[in-house]
């Protein structure tokens, strides 16, 4: 049966309309709490868009949500829920923190060696619990979540090392050498966030790498096939446990390159910290509102970023910024009931 | 030979202080996954749990009230995730990350509307009270012993009870039977009559609520004020516990106490100094991989676990 494409179908549509939703709800508990709801948007939004200092700010938050992001999405296209996302983030950033302190080598290189070695480590994390599926049988939900506190404490230890303490009084590592940072050259930052670097760059570019593997490549196809219906894809002949080595393995690793760019874009050392961080539940949320899509992942990674720097700047009117995780949570629920939008579109259409 | 004692005391102590709270959000979890319906919003529920326990405990200087308006505001998302899942058939993990979300958002939001700070201001008097108060007294090392073994938070106490509950309404019940059924199979079961939506709406609320009381050991057992750094990660730990005790609350309750031993083993351990203090935080998670891998294994997930049920007409 042919009909015209309701406008309920478009997954664009329906992320906007997710995000609306979001906004409204927002400000109905602001309200609701005596804050003037319009200021409270309108600070976050000029906040985190109105000068270019700002909007490059918000690009640099954005920048490691993509990678993480991409990473969560693109194990969810193979119907792995790569929770785990948290640790390899965090073993990461340890393992380009390391190649940025103590390896030697001229810039671009340097930087390379430490997004090589944050891949690598990420995707050693995403396979061993691969393994641990394959090999034993267990829940690849619950060795992750284990595995994620393991990388959040190891990268304690890791600040505590005499080797690796920083000089200084701060309960952080060295700083990495200038020569691993992926700034942008001081005579392009001038007006810019002084953390603005070329992370938005190599991420869109994985962006288009991810999109090109999943849309276009033999494995891509045999990946989605199993997220699809792991027992046909059985018995056309892929390898189930293959491919869930191979989407941990790149998913790890691009989680693990959202360690690195974070780290040699903006934070520059990794500190001590009292609880992990919640990038990967951060790139949970925004592969969900990019619809699991490459491209999709890119723009809601950027909003996400734009949210949590504008967010940032609530506490100039004291408005408290917990509100983006109640906008961020209504978003996420409607884009979780959002095909019941498509059915009443149907019904609309029907009539 | 009195130090080994005194740290055998402070160990069981440690155990029966962390443990309530995963106990609570595992007995819920278990109603939840065994009726099909995967819960990953309990940790959000926890930290609602956690902070209204605190919140009311403090306001109303009852701590039982606060207690129960803890289990009541989990109860609360346990709704919303019940509506998104069961009524909507939404994508549960998204539902439950959403949850995760909306919780902590809103407990944060209303603390600062209420006190003017993410923290609840400390309890006083409201905090939970410990049970056998004053009843080992004594500086010899035995009483030290049973003090610090018997006279624990009256939720240590309690949790046991809910525990042997829940485990009773699971198998010796026919809401148990039909619990189990409904996230096994849950077309027979609507063959048969039984209204499948009904059963998944109560199970996921009863999983907000008990993870709501979980949260509120926290606040108002371990420590006696609701922060936001109160709940991290403890939903999780409590899912990972039922997964690892293959979805039976027995097997849930051994997982959570095996991670609260070591979480207390930590806590004994911190205090010398061979070891990083960090590398010793990491046990309770190696000693749970290590157990997955050398004794648990494959766990069977109910087959209707994180399927919607659509009925057909």
């Amino acid at each position: 049966m042919s009909r015209k494409k309701s406008i309920f179908d478009n997954p664009v549509f329906l992320t906007l309309m997710a995000i609306l939703v979001g906004f409204i709800v927002g400000a109905v508990f602001l309200t609701v709490m005596g804050y003037d709801p319009v200021l409270v948007y309108t600070t976050m939004i000029s906040g985190a868009l109105s000068k270019p200092r700002f909007l490059s700010y918000s690009v640099v938050y954005a920048t490691p949500l993509i990678f993480v992001g991409l990473s969560v999405a693109f194990s969810f296209r193979t119907g792995v829920f790569n929770i785990g996302a948290e640790g390899q983030f965090v073993v990461g950033s340890m393992a380009a923190c390391l190649v940025g302190i103590f390896v030697e080598a001229p810039p671009v290189i340097h930087a390379i060696l430490c997004f090589l070695a944050a891949a690598a480590a990420g995707a050693v994390w995403g396979v061993i619990v691969a393994a641990m599926k394959v090999k034993w049988g267990i829940n690849e939900v619950l060795s992750m979540i284990m595995f994620n506190w393991i990388a959040f404490y190891l990268s304690n230890y890791l600040v505590t090392i005499p080797a690796i303490h920083s000089d200084g009084t701060a309960e952080a590592t060295k700083n990495v050498a200038d020569s691993a940072k992926i700034l942008l050259p001081q005579a392009m930052r001038t007006g810019l966030a002084p953390s603005a670097n070329w992370g938005i760059l190599i991420a869109l570019a994985f962006v288009v790498l991810v999109y090109l593997i999943i849309e276009k490549t033999t494995l891509g196809y045999e990946l989605k096939a199993v997220g699809f219906n792991k027992n046909a894809a059985e018995y056309g002949g892929i390898s189930v446990n293959k491919a869930v080595f191979t989407a941990m393995a790149i998913s790890g690793a691009l989680g693990g390159m959202g360690g690195a760019v974070h780290l040699l874009g903006l934070g520059e050392r990794i500190s001590l910290f009292a609880g992990q961080e919640g990038f990967g539940f951060e790139g949970i949320s925004v592969a969900l509102i990019g619809a699991s899509n490459p491209i999709g992942v890119f723009f809601s990674g950027l909003f996400y970023g734009a949210l949590k720097y504008g967010g940032s700047k609530l506490n100039l009117i004291k408005a408290p910024s917990e509100i983006i995780k109640v906008i961020t949570g209504t978003i996420v629920f409607f884009i979780a009931i959002s095909h019941v939008f498509k059915v009443l579109g149907k019904k609309k259409e029907g009539k | 030979m009195d130090g080994i004692i005194n740290s055998l005391g402070t160990l069981i102590y440690a155990t029966l202080i962390y443990s309530p709270p995963l106990l609570f959000a595992a007995m819920g979890s278990c109603f939840s996954e065994n009726s099909g319906v995967v819960n990953i919003g309990i940790e959000g529920m926890m930290t609602i749990g956690a902070f209204a326990g605190a919140a009311v405990g403090y306001l109303t200087g009852n701590a039982w009230l606060g207690f129960l308006c803890a289990g009541l505001a989990g109860a609360a998302f346990g709704l919303l995730h019940a509506v998104a899942t069961v009524s909507l058939n939404a994508d549960q993990t998204i539902a439950g990350t959403a949850v995760n979300f909306l919780a902590p958002g809103v407990a944060l939001l209303i603390s600062k509307a209420l006190f003017d700070s993410s923290d609840t201001p400390a309890l006083l008097d409201a905090k939970l009270p410990m049970v056998f108060n004053g009843v080992f007294e004594g500086s010899t090392v035995w009483s030290r012993f049973f003090k610090n073994v018997f006279n624990t938070y009256s939720t240590s106490y309690l949790v046991f009870i809910v525990v042997l509950v829940v485990w009773f309404v699971f198998y010796k019940t026919k809401f148990g039977l039909r619990l189990r059924a409904v996230g096994e199979h849950p077309k027979a079961c609507d063959t048969l009559g039984i209204n499948v939506q009904r059963m998944r709406y109560t199970a996921v609320i009863i999983s907000g609520f008990l993870s709501g009381l979980g949260g509120a050991c926290v606040t108002m057992a371990i420590t006696n004020q609701f922060r936001p750094i109160s709940i991290v990660g403890q939903g999780f730990i409590a899912i990972a516990a039922v997964i690892f005790g293959k979805f039976r609350p027995q097997g849930a309750m051994m997982a959570c106490l095996l991670f609260g031993f070591c979480t207390g083993l930590r806590v004994v351990l911190g205090s010398n100094n061979f070891i990083s203090a960090q590398l010793i935080s990491m046990i309770p998670y190696v000693v749970t991989v290590v157990v997955l891998i050398l004794f648990v294994g494959r766990s069977r997930v109910p087959s209707a676990n994180g399927k919607p049920y659509v009925k057909s007409r």
